[in-house]
């Protein structure tokens, strides 16, 4: 089973409807016992850095989330991808997860139309299991105002808008972030769902 | 590069497509889950359902058709007509819309963009503008379905509501809508040299060539029709291979 889970922000129910969709077992659930019991976890969200970091402190899952992400394939999409990180800074400095090392900042190039929403070429850096059956001219879409700051070993792919957007992050072990939305990046998105749920 | 956008717009009464001509003279043709996953099927980057029921039963067969299409289709779905409160807007996200669409009630209570911006994140706020040339460069913002001048001037509507937390604009032309001669390339040029958000095109087209215009000649992101895909005149392929092979970025 995984976990999806569900502290209050987010489009939880789109995440859960492809993985319906792809038959496979999730269930939406804010409770320690059944995310440690999982076979895998996604972490959602939509909104502020902040918001969403304090949500789920409040929900009282930052450790069980630290914790299984040592045991088990986890994987943040766009900003639970983002609170993987040591630290974000939008509106104010903020501590992540620290799942995977760097931090999240505001993609202020001249010019660029903000946010970065539509869909966008991924462009493979490293090999990574998520990208397995995926082409060289596959899009995914995104929409964030945000992005990651860390090491290129941290990133599997990226996208081009204003230089070099981490879209697909992974610690090498168990955690995984996609920027973009996989739920709502049509046959390409599954696909990479499913690679995901092939990891259990 | 970001790939510009080809979006199938399918305006929904009562659970069923519609479409109406200068928002006058509705025809009724087809389920809108079906035609959602027809243009899934076409290559759609996004599709938009407005919903142009009046009635509060109406309501609820709209979100069970929103829900449906979320089962379904896996592409983003913005969610237009009748959105009025935060509650409006909370309750189409959890049926499954990725953004709602205000209009009419933006211009009414502007208050209800930043709020919605704060509580659910400006990538779901897309603020739709139907506007009207009332002199040269000079446009005015209308509601109600086109009906009603509000007298405000286009560009600094524009200012205010990108202020406000709006995270698109869907720009629809009054003049052009309905008239199948293409996008008001001069009103669009306007609006995407005078804010730093994304522009969606809507109102106007009529032939393939017209999408390769906007792109072309303004800075839309995005280009939005109706009743071109509903009556297959055109397939969101056949306008994305015609871009493609012009040079434009497309999925």
């Amino acid at each position: 089973m995984i976990a999806i889970i569900d502290y209050g922000a987010g489009n939880i129910f789109s995440v859960k409807n492809a993985l319906d969709y792809l038959g496979l077992d999730c269930k939406l659930t804010a409770d320690k016992d059944e995310i440690k019991a999982a076979d895998a976890v996604i972490l959602p969200g939509v909104g502020a850095f902040p918001a969403a970091m304090a949500m789920l402190e409040k929900s009282g899952l930052i450790d069980t989330i630290k914790e299984e992400a040592a045991k088990k394939p986890l994987l943040g999409i766009c900003l639970g991808m983002q609170m993987l990180f040591e630290k974000g800074y939008e509106f104010e400095e903020c501590d992540g997860l620290g799942l995977i090392k760097g931090s999240v900042r505001y993609m202020d190039e001249p010019d660029l139309i903000i946010p970065h929403m539509g869909w966008n070429k991924l462009e493979k850096l490293n090999d990574c299991k998520l990208l397995e059956n995926i082409g060289d001219d596959e899009y995914v879409y995104f929409v964030h105002s945000y992005k990651a700051e860390c090491a290129d070993e941290n990133i599997a792919a990226y996208s081009e808008y204003g230089g070099r957007v981490p879209a697909l992050v992974f610690d090498g072990k168990f955690v995984y972030g996609a920027q973009f939305h996989p739920e709502k990046s049509g046959d390409t998105g599954l696909k990479i769902l499913k690679n995901f749920g092939e990891l259990i | 590069m970001l790939a510009k956008r080809i979006i199938p717009c399918l305006d929904v009464r009562n659970g069923k497509v519609v479409k109406g001509v200068n928002f006058e003279g509705i025809r009724d043709v087809g389920d809108p889950v079906e035609c959602a996953a027809e243009y899934n099927k076409q290559g759609a980057d996004e599709i938009v359902f407005y919903d142009i029921t009046a009635s509060f039963e109406g309501r609820g067969v709209f979100l069970d058709v929103v829900r449906e299409t979320a089962k379904k289709v896996f592409v983003p779905l913005t969610v237009g007509g009748g959105i009025k409160t935060v509650d409006d807007i909370r309750e189409t996200l959890r049926a499954g819309a990725d953004k709602v669409s205000v209009n009419s009630q933006a211009v009414k209570n502007p208050q209800l963009i930043k709020d919605g911006a704060d509580i659910f994140g400006s990538q779901c706020i897309c603020v739709g503008i139907d506007a009207k040339k009332i002199a040269d460069h000079k446009w005015t913002v209308y509601i109600n379905g086109g009906r009603v001048d509000m007298g405000i001037d286009l560009i600094d509507w524009v200012h205010t509501i990108e202020k406000l937390g709006a995270g698109e604009i869907c720009l629809n032309s009054i003049d052009a809508d309905g008239t199948k001669e293409g996008f008001d390339i001069e009103m669009l040029k306007a609006v995407c040299d005078n804010c730093s958000i994304p522009v969606i095109a809507s109102g106007g087209a009529g032939k393939i060539n017209d999408f390769y215009e906007v792109f072309e000649k303004t800075g839309a992101t995005a280009a939005l029709a109706a009743s071109l895909f509903h009556f297959r005149e055109l397939t969101v392929g056949e306008v994305k291979d015609y871009c493609r092979e012009r040079g434009v970025i497309v999925r």
